[in-house]
């Protein structure tokens, strides 16, 4: 399903060590957006900071935070499909 | 009134709370807090009674905490915390200062940073990074960081600020225009000739002595210093002391005479104690003369570091004093450092001690 003014109905799934940083969140979200940075973009209106934990100022996926929409590697800009599921995680260091 | 004393540590590893009542003999650990993120500085706001810890997260980033219940529950914010798009974004938080009712922050890549909500949103001291010479801005061992601020008090518009291994900077009209002030300060590792350049200067940390905002003492890479006027002239102040290396400084809360260091072997000798003994080295004539703490420190096979920003004292009387290691151990003196005692141990590596006392 489309919203065409906000774009693709998309779930979200958060990580822990993120969800930790926001009391409160739910780690599955809804949302509507038409690319990566816009579904950022929502998360950071629901919940004010998240998109400074999860993008650069270059502006770019902070280096240790993977986003994968239906399984792949996404970056900002990757378009999102009506129901893609995008998946944040963080990476493993170390 | 009964008053409490907090030491306020920021580690690799989250930051703690080690807190005593005013006879400082029995201490109990809070924490760790800030969800164990790396915490480069913590550090109360004496007016408020807040709390603020400034760090960077491998995977989230930069941000300064804050807690208003002396450590209970924090919040955290970068809100205009970043550099403009396309220029290298901010790793890390590296010190905090809250100062005539504003918080800086200082990070890496250096750079200064000015809130004026209580570390909600922050915006950018941007003459500090205008200044001609920051193309030639080189790092240190830790990076290109702005680790040391110094605001004049009572409402003073001057700034000084440590940047490694740039040198410091000053600031006459509250952050608008800076210049460096690195005269007198010496880099050993200069040919001869060229050892006293106004930039390229390794400064490790600079403190204000209480009551007297143009004296200022150093310890640098090459050398502890002080200068008596704001930073135009540095004098060495090494003499009596057992290296010229070290990090931390820290001043006394009321005697603008007194100043202890914690001079370390040397950078490529190890930098530990001296021959394995722990000590802090006090001065009571404004680094004339200099004489080793040692009671009650580990006087054999101490083979640990302190790091710039894990030194302070606090604002009883007599002051304590209070050093923090990189191997996770905390000492503390209630008599300005005559006595000490281990309060803490088996930390995450420590970064920052700093001190806070509030009411009961």
């Amino acid at each position: 399903m489309t919203d065409s003014a906000k774009g693709s109905a998309v779930e979200v799934e958060l990580p822990p060590a993120l969800v930790r940083l926001f009391p409160g969140v739910t780690p599955q979200i809804g949302l509507s957006a038409a690319n990566v940075g816009e579904a950022i973009e929502a998360l950071n209106q629901q919940w004010p900071g998240m998109r400074d934990r999860l993008v650069d100022s270059t502006p770019r996926i902070r280096r240790n935070i993977h986003i994968f929409v239906d399984g792949e590697r996404a970056s900002l800009d990757t378009p999102l499909a009506p129901g893609a599921q995008i998946i944040i995680k963080t990476a493993m260091i170390g | 009134m009964v008053e409490k004393v907090l030491v306020l540590v920021g580690t690799t590893r989250g930051a703690f709370i080690v807190e005593s009542d005013t006879n400082r003999r029995s201490w109990a650990l809070r924490g760790p807090f800030c969800e164990v993120w790396p915490m480069n500085h913590v550090k109360g706001d004496a007016a408020s009674g807040t709390i603020y810890g400034g760090g960077g997260d491998q995977w989230f980033g930069p941000a300064v905490w804050k807690s208003t219940d002396l450590g209970e529950t924090w919040t955290h914010s970068s809100e205009g915390l970043a550099y403009a798009e396309g220029e290298e974004p901010i790793k890390t938080v590296w010190s905090v200062a809250p100062a005539n009712g504003a918080l800086y922050a200082g990070v890496q890549p250096a750079g200064l940073f000015r809130s004026d909500d209580g570390g909600a949103t922050w915006r950018h001291v941007s003459g500090l990074r205008d200044h001609p010479t920051r193309p030639d801005w080189q790092p240190g061992g830790g990076g290109l960081n702005l680790h040391s601020i110094v605001v004049e008090p009572n409402g003073g518009q001057r700034i000084w600020v440590g940047m490694s291994a740039v040198g410091v900077f000053h600031s006459a009209d509250g952050g608008e225009t800076w210049e460096p002030r690195n005269r007198g300060t010496r880099n050993d590792y200069m040919p001869e000739g060229q050892q006293y350049p106004e930039l390229g200067q390794c400064v490790h940390c600079v403190v204000m002595a209480p009551g007297m905002p143009d004296r200022l003492y150093q310890q640098n890479h090459c050398g502890m210093y002080r200068s008596d006027d704001g930073g135009l002239q540095w004098h060495s102040i090494e003499n009596g002391l057992p290296s010229s290396f070290g990090f931390p400084a820290a001043a006394h809360p009321r005697d603008p005479d007194v100043l202890y260091l914690l001079p370390l072997n040397g950078d490529a000798a190890g930098r530990y104690p001296p021959d394995g003994k722990a000590a802090v080295w006090r001065t009571r004539d404004r680094g004339e003369s200099w004489e080793a703490l040692r009671n009650g420190l580990p006087q054999e096979n101490a083979f640990f570091g302190v790091l710039r920003q894990a030194m302070a004292t606090d604002a009883l009387e007599p002051a304590g004093v209070y050093f923090g290691t990189n191997t996770g151990s905390l000492f503390a003196s209630a008599d300005e450092g005559d006595g000490w005692q281990r309060i803490a141990e088996h930390l995450p590596m420590i970064l920052s001690v700093e001190t806070l006392v509030v009411d009961g």
